[in-house]
């Protein structure tokens, strides 16, 4: 009974995938972005760097880094926190 | 249709997304189902990736770049935050597995499903 | 602990990688990486000496306490770095044209100048500060746990 539910699923999700994959834009000509084309341009004179990805980063989609950092000091605290409760057993730390 | 596209990074990334569908879906030890998920991240980042490639176009970085059109920078960014919190969760996961072991002394998925004390 | 010879190429070869991990870091506004992919790289140095050495070793110069304080110390630096130009927009780019770092480089390609950017190359060390103390306080953690075990029981 599994086994058919599973297979059933995992069909239509290949079918769903590969249409995707299928309907696309060729590989290698996007379609045209306003948005990519303005950052492109002026990324040197409004941030004054070189890197493009790095002011795409840190200027104009700051607010995503401050959410991956959270999520990253988030990580460590649960990590941290999860192995400490099987380690104050044995030893004084 | 009348031709079917023979692109091989997006067919790479599709075959990474099924191929850890399948993981998920048949598989019962606990560490394979975390390497399914890592591999599910990785056809996801390649994909990001590739949507984004300019046919004989320069890295977006202004440092001595020959002339000539750029590739669209806005999914690299987007590929970085998501390495970046994969590599969190996976942390996490790993850490929830070794209480498991600890808890009900198994590995197997169905067999330590069941709460006790 | 492996070896002695394992042990001199690890004392020798860390020096290089923690220099190559603070240029990544620090030239994160002119060439590819940035304050992420700095502190992969240094994290993978520390990865090698926890394995030549043994991790009750790595515990006495890596204390947890002061780990902590540094990874919490990065993200507030981030934080104030956003904060700081509230009066025209959050994450406004304020040191743009004083001579701390704010230099504008010439349109279109050229050699690029390390005295620019802003408050990008601030907020890539204190990024670079925060994954460097996180993730080797979680490899610390995982090596101590699971060769500890021997003593609990």
């Amino acid at each position: 009974m599994r086994q058919i539910a599973g297979l059933i699923s995992l069909l239509v999700l290949v079918v769903f995938i590969v249409s995707g994959v299928l309907l696309i834009h060729p590989f290698g000509h996007p379609d045209a972005s306003a948005m990519d084309d303005y950052i492109i341009e002026n990324a040197q004179q409004e941030t004054g760097s070189n890197n493009v990805v790095a002011a795409v980063l840190f200027d104009y989609r700051g607010l995503d880094t401050l959410g991956e950092a959270t999520i990253l000091f988030t990580a460590v605290t649960g990590v941290l926190l999860l192995l400490r409760s099987l380690k104050r057993k044995g030893e004084s730390s | 249709m009348d031709y079917i596209p023979l692109d091989f990074p997006f067919l790479a990334a599709a075959l990474l997304v099924g191929i850890s569908f399948y993981i998920i879906i048949f598989k019962k030890n606990l560490t394979k189902l975390i390497m399914g998920v890592a591999m599910l991240a990785s056809g996801v980042n390649l994909f990001l990736v590739a949507l984004g490639y300019r046919a004989g176009a320069n890295a977006p970085i202004y440092t001595d770049v020959p002339e000539g059109p750029m590739v669209m920078s806005i999914p690299q960014a987007l590929t970085l935050t998501s390495i970046v919190i994969n590599v969190a969760v996976l942390a996490l996961m790993l850490t929830m597995v070794i209480h498991i072991y600890r808890h009900t002394g198994t590995l197997d998925s169905e067999k330590s499903r069941k709460m006790k004390g | 602990m492996l070896s002695k010879i394992v042990r001199t190429a690890a004392n020798q070869l860390i020096v290089f990688i923690a220099v190559f991990g603070l240029y990544v870091i620090a030239h994160g506004h002119i060439t590819p990486g940035g304050g992420f992919q700095g502190g992969a790289i240094i994290v993978s140095g520390v990865v090698m000496l926890l394995v030549a050495f043994s991790s009750h070793e790595i515990k006495k110069g890596l204390r947890e306490r002061v780990l902590s304080v540094v990874e919490s110390s990065g993200a507030l630096v981030f934080i104030i770095l956003a904060f700081a130009g509230i009066g025209t927009v959050f994450f406004y780019n304020l040191l743009l044209g004083t001579p701390l770092f704010g230099g504008i480089p010439a349109t279109g390609p050229g050699p690029g100048n390390i005295w620019t950017g802003g408050i990008i190359p601030l907020m890539n060390f204190a990024v670079g500060l925060k994954v460097i103390a996180g993730l080797s306080a979680v490899v610390l953690a995982l090596a101590l746990f699971s060769s500890g075990e021997e003593v609990e029981e």
